[in-house]
């Protein structure tokens, strides 16, 4: 009897939230694929049905033409290779300014260390539309950074720093920063010091010790750190919206344009689905080593 | 090891800088007298008028007041289902099911937000022809999407959380003949109470700070404070806006600065009881 109870309640606890997440995060996924695979129409729902009835039966209807539009039309393409060209300078600009902090975090006094730690999330938990936002002050013609540089005699005209690539990298690497050096801390911290000491002892000089030794180490921190900064930077939609160019869009910026102006379902479904598989590996990747991270505990 | 650590030392200060600059200009602007934001008009200055056109926003406190309830909601909800869905994944082992849970608890915290947001509108729509619920969008809509994206944070905190601890309490209580659900409130709840707790903060912060995902679902009615902030930054800087972002930054670091005695009060409070527990062994 014990044991009976025992298995259902088991059951419940793992069902429910399964099932949640089934309802809410599986099924509208199929849903935005099977939409991406009809057409757009002057009604409600904007787009055409799989299957339609002729004279009592039914056939299925698949459309591409969401997709051939897709690449056909070069400013889908460019989207798509602009997002990933900042995503990737941005997550190369976190890991090259994360790394020293997180190091430094770990090599600290633990008592400074746990001050230090509190002091790179906090800003993670003040508004991040408010901190982006904060950067057009300091960015803007007449902004900040600009009079100060003016005042000092640096510059004698003010640079043009909003809606620039500039900007989107600044935005990015800011609200991202955490993401980095969180799991680069959290992997750095393991570290064993009697490792660089052998190292030292047999002669390495400190870069040498931290190529060979450190560095290596450290891989699964900075894969970690870099899935964590780069997915959602693909698709990111406020910063660039805030702060970048008008010219040339990022990708979840044309998403949500193709969706809210265009009224174009299909298109907007299909946009999603190709920035999905572009990011199938980089997802795979973060969520082993998401699993081996939580499982290690044991 | 000396020059590296310098190098590492000299860029944590300057990334510190970096990461408070901005948040630091944002509030000292919120004095300002002038209507130009960044120039700084040292005659009439500082000043508290732009407070004082915030408490006067109806638009704004309607709005943050609307954020507010559905963050209670959504973190309330979240934790308990995070707190499931950790649950299982730490403790049950082989389950049939138990892949897929895993995919869709770390997935939404990577996921782009924009497709989130597409996918569960879209779900709306559909449930709304198919059932005829949920009719429109709106707070309900908004509060179900957010419960969702922040359940995926909660287990993942919980999770990590009882990796941490073994099992062999919770195997003890059960060989005394505690039943699973006196197990967990007396020995599992207590145990994970601070992730628990630290969970809930984190969900209640994303659902108060989100937009992208908010804006699909949110419909034409209800306008949460995000998304009121963006149409209004979207076209340039508005001093009563830096006056709102201080108030957030000063509530967020108090409340910080609490849960963090809190945390460290009973953790004090543990490492006590087990040096007593150590102490009566001998």
């Amino acid at each position: 009897m014990a044991l009976l109870t025992q298995a259902s309640g088991r059951r419940l606890v793992a069902g429910i939230p399964l099932l949640w997440l089934l309802l809410l995060f599986l099924i509208p996924f199929l849903i935005v694929f099977r939409i991406s695979f009809s057409e757009v129409r002057l009604a409600i729902p904007p787009y055409t049905p799989l299957i339609s009835w002729h004279h009592g039966t039914p056939s299925l209807e698949l459309h591409t033409s969401a997709y051939s539009f897709l690449f056909t039309d070069p400013l889908y393409v460019s989207s798509y290779l602009y997002s990933l060209k900042v995503a990737a300078v941005s997550t190369l600009c976190c890991l090259l300014i994360g790394y020293p902090m997180a190091y430094a975090i770990a090599h600290a006094r633990a008592a400074t260390r746990s001050v230090l730690l509190m002091l790179v999330v906090l800003p993670f938990w003040t508004s991040f539309l408010l901190r982006v936002y904060a950067w057009i002050g300091l960015l803007k013609n007449n902004g900040v950074i600009n009079n100060v540089l003016l005042y000092l005699g640096v510059i004698h005209q003010p640079l043009a720093l909003l809606q620039t690539d500039f900007a989107v990298y600044i935005g990015i690497v800011y609200s991202y920063l955490p993401f980095m050096i969180l799991p680069l801390y959290t992997n750095l911290e393991k570290h064993d010091p009697t490792l660089l000491e052998a190292a030292a002892d047999l002669g390495a000089r400190p870069l040498r010790a931290f190529l060979a030794v450190t560095l290596p180490q450290s891989a699964a921190g900075i894969l970690a750190g870099s899935l964590l900064v780069f997915i959602p930077a693909v698709g990111e939609y406020v910063i660039p919206t805030l702060l970048g160019r008008t010219d040339q869009l990022m990708i979840g910026r044309v998403l949500s344009d193709e969706f809210f102006e265009n009224r174009d379902w299909p298109v907007a479904s299909a946009v999603a689905i190709v920035v999905l598989l572009l990011l199938v590996v980089p997802i795979i990747l973060f969520q082993r080593l998401e699993r081996r991270e939580l499982e290690a505990g044991k | 090891m000396r020059s590296r650590g310098v190098f590492a030392r000299s860029m944590l200060v300057l990334g510190l800088v970096f990461l408070y600059v901005p948040i630091a200009s944002m509030m000292v602007f919120s004095f300002n007298n002038s209507r130009l934001v960044t120039v700084w008009d040292a005659a009439h200055s500082p000043t508290l008028k732009w407070y004082q056109a915030l408490l006067g926003n109806e638009q704004i406190l309607g709005a943050a007041f609307l954020s507010i309830r559905i963050a209670l909601i959504s973190a309330t909800a979240a934790v308990v289902l995070g707190t499931l869905a950790g649950m299982a994944l730490a403790r049950f082992g082989p389950f049939r099911g138990r892949l897929l849970l895993a995919g869709m608890t770390t997935a939404p915290i990577v996921m782009p937000e924009v497709i989130t947001g597409l996918s569960l509108l879209l779900l709306f729509v559909a449930l709304g022809q198919l059932i005829g619920w949920p009719r429109g969008a709106g707070a309900v809509t908004i509060t179900l999407a957010h419960i969702t994206f922040c359940m995926a944070y909660v287990s993942v905190v919980v999770q990590s959380r009882l990796a941490g601890f073994d099992e062999s309490l919770e195997e003890a209580a059960m060989d005394l003949g505690a039943r699973p659900l006196t197990v967990f409130g007396r020995i599992t709840l207590p145990l994970i109470l601070p992730a628990v707790a630290s969970g809930w903060l984190l969900a209640f912060t994303l659902s108060w700070d989100d937009l992208v995902i908010t804006q699909f679902v949110a419909g034409p009615g209800s306008s949460t404070l995000p998304m009121v902030i963006f149409s209004k930054v979207r076209f340039g800087v508005t001093p009563d806006i830096n006056a709102l972002a201080t108030i957030m930054v000063l509530i967020v670091a108090s409340g910080i600065a609490l849960s963090t005695v809190w945390m460290r009060h009973r953790e004090r409070r543990r490492e006590r009881d087990l040096q007593l527990a150590a102490a009566a062994n001998l």
